[in-house]
């Protein structure tokens, strides 16, 4: 019987697991063993339903529901002194819960902090765009929704940004193998030439340290060159090296090791 | 139309025939001064720039996607690959955000020398950037003298970690090598001749006339515009902002090491220019005060973390136990605690960040990169509008864009 893959993670998973094995945890504060965020996260309170907030690593997490997005953002940036959005993008919980977590990593220069907001969405569900209140997200935003597929609500361009525009597929998902799918692997060869070429043309070499010994369209041992298409099968001739410059030629020395200099002193 | 499935020759480059007389200019994928492959598409009016669009992805190699698939130390080599100027301030961006995840200390030794690495990549990314952004403009001298600079730092790291490009030289938990002999030495009478150096380059350039004509007033980025768009670095500088995460969040001995953050509120291209030589001299001053940090540190190079982090290559040889674990880890990988980090580091270009979500596993969960020319190539939509296609080349080289670490 052939051992049962799971679908909905294709990532490598490790060979070895000990099943006694608990993962320890990076530790969670609370949020009031620190002033600036207390303060923040109360602003934050008082307006929307916060779900979850600690701080981990230095820096605080407050998980909001999807639908404030916006509205928190530009809460921290016009009240809250939160100027500069400097990453966001989503993880991918499908296989798991079913969803989506976006997250936005928020610096505010004058407190010298910096916080993470997170939602959780559905798969088809989309999200509001945060574009109008930093210009950074419209590329980020592009880059989750060609990653992820995640569609953004009011947005201005919404294109992939780093795969082709007829891409299928999207490359972080979990679902989606590292090696790439069929339509990956027969992409240039379908667009350039049609599908029809696939079977002339053959499957990309993934291997760079491939030599076919015997392959004379792609490939010539040197000083043993032969024209394109020989038969080779019974060993090729050699091809002795003739060099042009037997007689010699104008204006160009001859290497010669003897008198060649190395220097070893670097000093300039 | 063409066809989706098949690529006919067809001028694909200028269009003309729009009734507004507008010209669709494809700059790019392989223009020389575009730095790597950066497409941009211009809409023109005569020489002026209506419309911006960069478009980016010819390089992308799915390093996020890599990540899921590789143990931590694994995935080190692959960090070289983003910013290929300047790599072992990849490596270090990646080597701290793990070593938050697990809190780990790293011994004073490695601090130092990572210093020494971090400033030396420093130094050769904005040698870099003069070069190429000058040799864009026409200085071909600048070029000339700027990579003879380089040349030199390149063999200062050949001799620490034997590479020149990608050094893979931090690891997680401290540097696999102590400085060798000669090190300290050869970097201190390239630092000796640096200030020369750089005058000499500003003598070419401060007050030279084509210089100040494709510079000055030109690319003007304000404050505002820097902060939308999610600028960092010399980019945010030059607007005005003064923000340096070395000093702001100071990363291992920064907080110790005496040195000033050049600010400029003209934001345009020549302040840019300004600020990547007075950060030289900034890093200079640095390497000088960490050269005397060396001598009283002691010879660990790497943190103590049986759980994490291999055993000294003695302890491997001899031990049964530093062995097993040494075994363990390299063909399992270390397992950090569950839990997520986003660590941002000042890197030559801006700020470097790597979010990292661990499930406690042998491989993230997710892994963000978080490059700051992504965001400084972003910034030209906005940017470009308005000017002159000559233009377009001198900012291109002064947003220091490397499209190892746009595209990822």
């Amino acid at each position: 019987m052939r051992a049962y893959t799971p679908k909905d993670n294709v990532q490598k998973k490790p060979y070895y697991t000990d099943r006694y094995w608990v993962a320890p945890q990076v530790a969670k504060h609370d949020v009031s063993s620190d002033a600036v965020f207390a303060e923040d996260l109360e602003a934050i309170k008082a307006q929307f339903d916060v779900l979850e907030a600690y701080i981990q690593v230095d820096q605080m997490v407050v998980i909001i529901n999807p639908a404030d997005n916006f509205a928190v953002i530009e809460m921290l940036k016009n009240e809250r002194a939160y100027n500069q959005l400097s990453e966001m993008s989503a993880i991918d919980w499908l296989a798991d819960e079913g969803k989506f977590e976006i997250f936005y990593q928020m610096l505010s220069m004058t407190k010298r902090k910096r916080l993470r907001i997170k939602c959780k969405i559905d798969e088809k569900e989309s999200i509001q765009s945060v574009e109008k209140l930093f210009r950074s997200a419209d590329w980020s935003e592009r880059e989750m929704y060609d990653m992820f597929g995640i569609v953004i609500n009011n947005h201005p361009f919404m294109k992939r940004i780093l795969m082709p525009d007829d891409w299928e597929g999207f490359p972080l998902r979990k679902t989606y193998p590292l090696q790439g799918d069929e339509f990956a692997a027969w992409y240039e060869v379908d667009k350039i030439f049609g599908k029809e070429a696939r079977e002339i043309i053959g499957p990309e070499n993934r291997d760079p340290a491939r030599i076919d010994r015997y392959d004379t369209e792609r490939f010539a041992r040197l000083g043993h060159e032969v024209p394109r298409g020989t038969d080779i099968s019974n060993g090729e001739p050699d091809t002795p090296l003739v060099y042009q410059e037997t007689e010699g030629v104008f204006m160009i020395e001859k290497f010669d090791a003897e008198k060649s200099v190395v220097i070893s002193d670097r000093d300039r | 139309m063409q066809q989706s499935n098949r690529l006919r020759p067809f001028f694909e480059n200028i269009t003309f025939d729009r009734a507004d007389n507008e010209m669709i200019l494809n700059f790019g994928p392989q223009h020389p001064s575009a730095h790597g492959q950066l497409r941009l598409m211009l809409h023109m009016q005569q020489e002026q720039i209506t419309k911006a669009h960069p478009d980016i992805g010819y390089l992308h190699r799915g390093m996020e996607k890599m990540a899921e698939n590789m143990i931590y130390n694994e995935f080190m080599p692959t960090t070289d690959r983003m910013d290929y100027i300047a790599s072992s301030s990849n490596n270090y961006g990646f080597a701290l955000a793990v070593e938050r995840l697990i809190g780990l200390e790293v011994p004073r030794r490695a601090k130092v020398i990572r210093m020494m690495l971090l400033e030396t990549n420093r130094l050769m990314s904005h040698l870099f950037w003069l070069a190429t952004t000058a040799l864009d403009i026409g200085a071909m001298t600048v070029f000339l003298f700027a990579f003879r600079e380089r040349e030199y730092l390149m063999d200062l790291i050949e001799d620490y970690c034997g590479a020149r490009l990608t050094h893979s030289a931090v690891r997680i938990g401290g540097v696999p090598l102590d400085l060798p002999d000669n090190f300290i030495g050869d970097l201190r009478k390239f630092l000796d001749k640096l200030p020369e150096n750089i005058k000499d380059y500003e003598d070419l350039l401060d007050t030279n006339r084509i210089w100040l004509m494709r510079m000055e007033n030109v690319g003007v980025i304000s404050t505002e515009m820097a902060l939308s768009w999610g600028c960092s670095g010399v980019m945010l500088r030059a607007s005005g902002v003064e923000w340096d995460i070395r000093k702001e969040e100071p990363y291992e001995l920064y907080d110790e090491v005496e040195f000033n953050v050049p600010v400029s509120d003209k934001g345009d291209n020549y302040a840019r220019y300004k600020l990547y030589m007075a950060e030289m001299r900034e890093s200079a001053k640095i390497l000088y005060q960490v050269i005397d940090m060396y001598a009283d540190t002691q010879p660990q190079l790497m943190a103590h973390a049986p759980q994490y982090i291999s055993a000294p290559k003695l302890d491997i040889m001899t031990q049964n136990y530093s062995l097993m674990q040494h075994f363990v880890l390299v063909t399992q990988g270390m397992r950090p605690p569950v839990g997520e980090v986003y660590i941002p580091t000042e890197s030559p270009k801006g700020e470097l960040g790597y979010y990292i979500n661990s499930q406690g596993g042998a491989y993230p969960y997710r892994l963000k990169l978080r490059a700051p020319s992504f965001w400084h190539t972003g910034i030209l939509t906005d940017l470009l509008p308005g000017h002159y296609i000559p233009d377009v080349v001198s900012i291109i080289g002064t947003t220091n864009i490397v499209f190892g670490e746009v595209d990822r």
